[in-house]
């Protein structure tokens, strides 16, 4: 019989509901693989397909659209009684009392839970090396980063430890350690998925979304993890169809192979300087593939998007310092010994001990742009190029369909080349910030390689335009046909990076 | 730049700890990264409206209707410490 490893989520949910494939084969044959990894991807490890059902009881029944297939979750998501610490040492060992709306459910539709997944703490990273539980290594060459900050989730994927995965987006931390790593990564619109149960990086930017080895089990997997808004969560604007003009609907699984009559943008502000030679010729010839299935390619501007980056790293760091007082050893989490101290000492010894340095760095930046006498100069003068951006994008969207972009200048690099100059790690996002403060849905689907390693090309639309965001990706897919098995064998080490079978470009069928 | 005094005053509104030799790096670290973000001083946004939030126009609010919360043995079983139905923290005088 076929190996179960090799299915999609669509196929595997299919196998299981016609009975010839069992929910426990195909979880221990994941858990096996996943328990024998040497990628660092997972936090955490369910014993079996009923250890992580949160307030569910039993295994799911067949009939629902997934079956039991076992997903593998970002340490950041909340479930009751499973530890969850956003890989930060501050937290590690803590066990909610309640399931992630997201995860919630996926775990409705019929997932299990894998296991929980390393990422940078937080989420605040872009190469998953500021982890309380260690650097997680790219699966195509185990002496590079995978990307970040759902690193663990992107590389779990791409060595086929799991069949998809569920990270969080910020500024790019689901798109840009899928390029890295080779698979897709979904962020969709703003507000369309429930941040309940999420532990909050940027409120205002912060979006769960699905990692995944092809385009179809995304839309499979956002379709369930999306719908209409929960009255009582105020983190969910449900998903208000294509356009966001119509009312909550269902997405279809994308089966398009054409792009006839898309009009795909490509902004030039965001192709200058920065872009490896290998990222920009597989780029270019995934838009080459593009135009010969009847897509029309035009040049845009985004004009402010090259100011994305410094708006990002006001506003995002502004949320954090928000967000992140409450981890402060009273109501949760590890508390520092302080002896005879007081309580202040026990807020800023236990923040001292449980933050990791980026963490600490971010509290400060964002601390320091919220501060009386900067607050004008820096938090609100991100908030108007965040206004600025928004326009842009709506202006380009007047003409064209979709944005094309590379998801990241550069393909994986090397571990420990960046974690000495925070500057170098941040513009790793360059490409996929202006989208996260426009709040729009977007895709990065694997183009090709690049000396061995996969590049990712990023397609965006406008908010709710999920749907041919995902037709669009999907047809483009069939036809680029990038091959990620490679990245499966376990063998598959350190600075051996070889090209795989996948080449940019290729027939279009 | 931001220097010694600046650090240590927005690491007491963050309730953040600094031991001495993580002042200097901390500075340093903080100016680098402000100095790359000063692009956006060049832009005109004289009269821009601030964006705090993409979608807020499509923003929920719930009903403000009484509903359960956590049990209190809920809410305090991952406390560090926790007595007397409540979270035990120092006193704030030590």
């Amino acid at each position: 019989m076929t190996d179960p490893i090799s299915l999609s989520v669509v196929d595997a949910a299919a196998a299981l509901r016609r009975g010839e494939l069992s929910q426990d084969e195909l979880f221990t044959a994941y858990r096996d693989r996943a328990a024998a990894d040497d990628t660092n991807s997972f936090t955490w490890l369910a014993d079996d397909a009923t250890t992580a059902l949160g307030a569910r009881e039993g295994l799911p029944g067949t009939d629902t659209p997934l079956a039991g297939v076992p997903l593998a979750v970002k340490d950041l998501f909340c479930i009751t009684g499973v530890p969850t610490a956003s890989a930060s040492n501050l937290l590690r060992g803590y066990l909610p009392p309640y399931t992630a709306t997201a995860i919630d459910r996926l775990q409705e539709a019929g997932a299990t839970v894998l296991g929980k997944t390393n990422q940078d703490e937080f989420a605040m990273g872009s190469s998953n090396e500021n982890s309380a539980f260690g650097p997680v290594l790219n699966p195509w060459d185990r002496t590079r980063v995978p990307g970040g900050s759902s690193g663990g989730s992107a590389a779990a994927v791409a060595a086929g430890l799991a069949p998809a995965a569920i990270g969080t987006d910020t500024g790019g931390s689901v798109r840009q350690p899928a390029a890295l790593c080779g698979v897709v990564g979904l962020k969709p619109t703003y507000g369309s998925v429930s941040r309940y149960g999420m532990i909050a990086f940027a409120s205002s930017l912060d979006q769960a979304g699905p990692i995944t080895r092809n385009v179809a089990d995304a839309a499979l997997l956002f379709r369930q993890m999306t719908g209409p808004a929960d009255r009582n969560d105020a983190t969910s604007i449900g998903w208000a169809g294509d356009g966001g003009s119509g009312s909550a609907s269902a997405i279809d699984l994308p089966t398009a192979v054409r792009l006839d009559g898309v009009r795909i943008g490509v902004p030039t502000d965001l192709l200058g300087e920065g872009i490896e030679p290998g990222v920009r010729a597989s780029f270019d010839a995934a838009l080459k593939l593009a135009e010969s299935l009847g897509a029309e390619i035009v040049e845009v501007t985004l004009p402010h998007a090259r100011h994305a980056l410094s708006a990002y790293y006001l506003l995002a760091p502004a949320e954090a310092s928000s967000n992140l007082a409450r981890f402060d050893g009273v109501r949760y989490g590890n508390r520092a010994d302080i002896g005879d101290g007081g309580l202040v000492e026990l807020y800023t010894k236990t923040r001292h001990d449980g933050f990791g340095p980026e963490v600490k760095r971010r509290i400060m930046l964002g601390t320091y742009a919220l501060s009386s006498g900067f607050y004008d100069a820096y938090y609100r003068r991100a908030q108007q190029v965040r206004t600025k951006i928004v326009e842009d994008f709506r202006a380009v969207h007047q003409d064209v369909h979709l944005i094309a972009t590379p998801t990241s200048p550069t393909v994986a690099w090397g571990l420990g080349e960046r974690t000495d100059d925070p500057i170098a790690m941040y513009q790793a996002d360059v490409t996929t910030l202006p989208q996260s403060l426009a709040g729009v849905p977007a895709i990065s689907i694997p183009c090709g390689l690049s000396d061995g390693l996969p590049v990712g090309l990023q397609l965006s639309g406008p908010a709710f335009a999920e749907q041919s965001l995902l037709d669009a990706a999907h047809a483009l897919e069939g036809a680029l046909g990038f091959d990620g098995t490679a990245a499966f064998d376990p063998a598959r080490g350190a600075g051996a990076a070889t090209p795989g079978s996948a080449t940019t470009g290729g027939a279009s069928r | 730049m931001i220097d010694r005094d600046t650090v240590l005053h927005v690491a007491t509104l963050s309730r953040l700890e600094l031991r001495d030799d993580e002042i200097e790096p901390m500075a340093r670290e903080l100016s680098a990264v402000l100095d790359h973000l000063e692009t956006i001083g060049e832009l005109d946004l004289e009269g821009v409206e601030p964006t705090a939030h993409v979608l807020a126009e499509r923003s929920p609010l719930r009903a403000d209707e009484p509903s359960p919360s956590l049990p209190r043995e809920v809410a305090l079983d991952q406390a560090p410490d926790a007595s007397d139905d409540g979270f035990r923290v120092p006193s704030p005088q030590a």
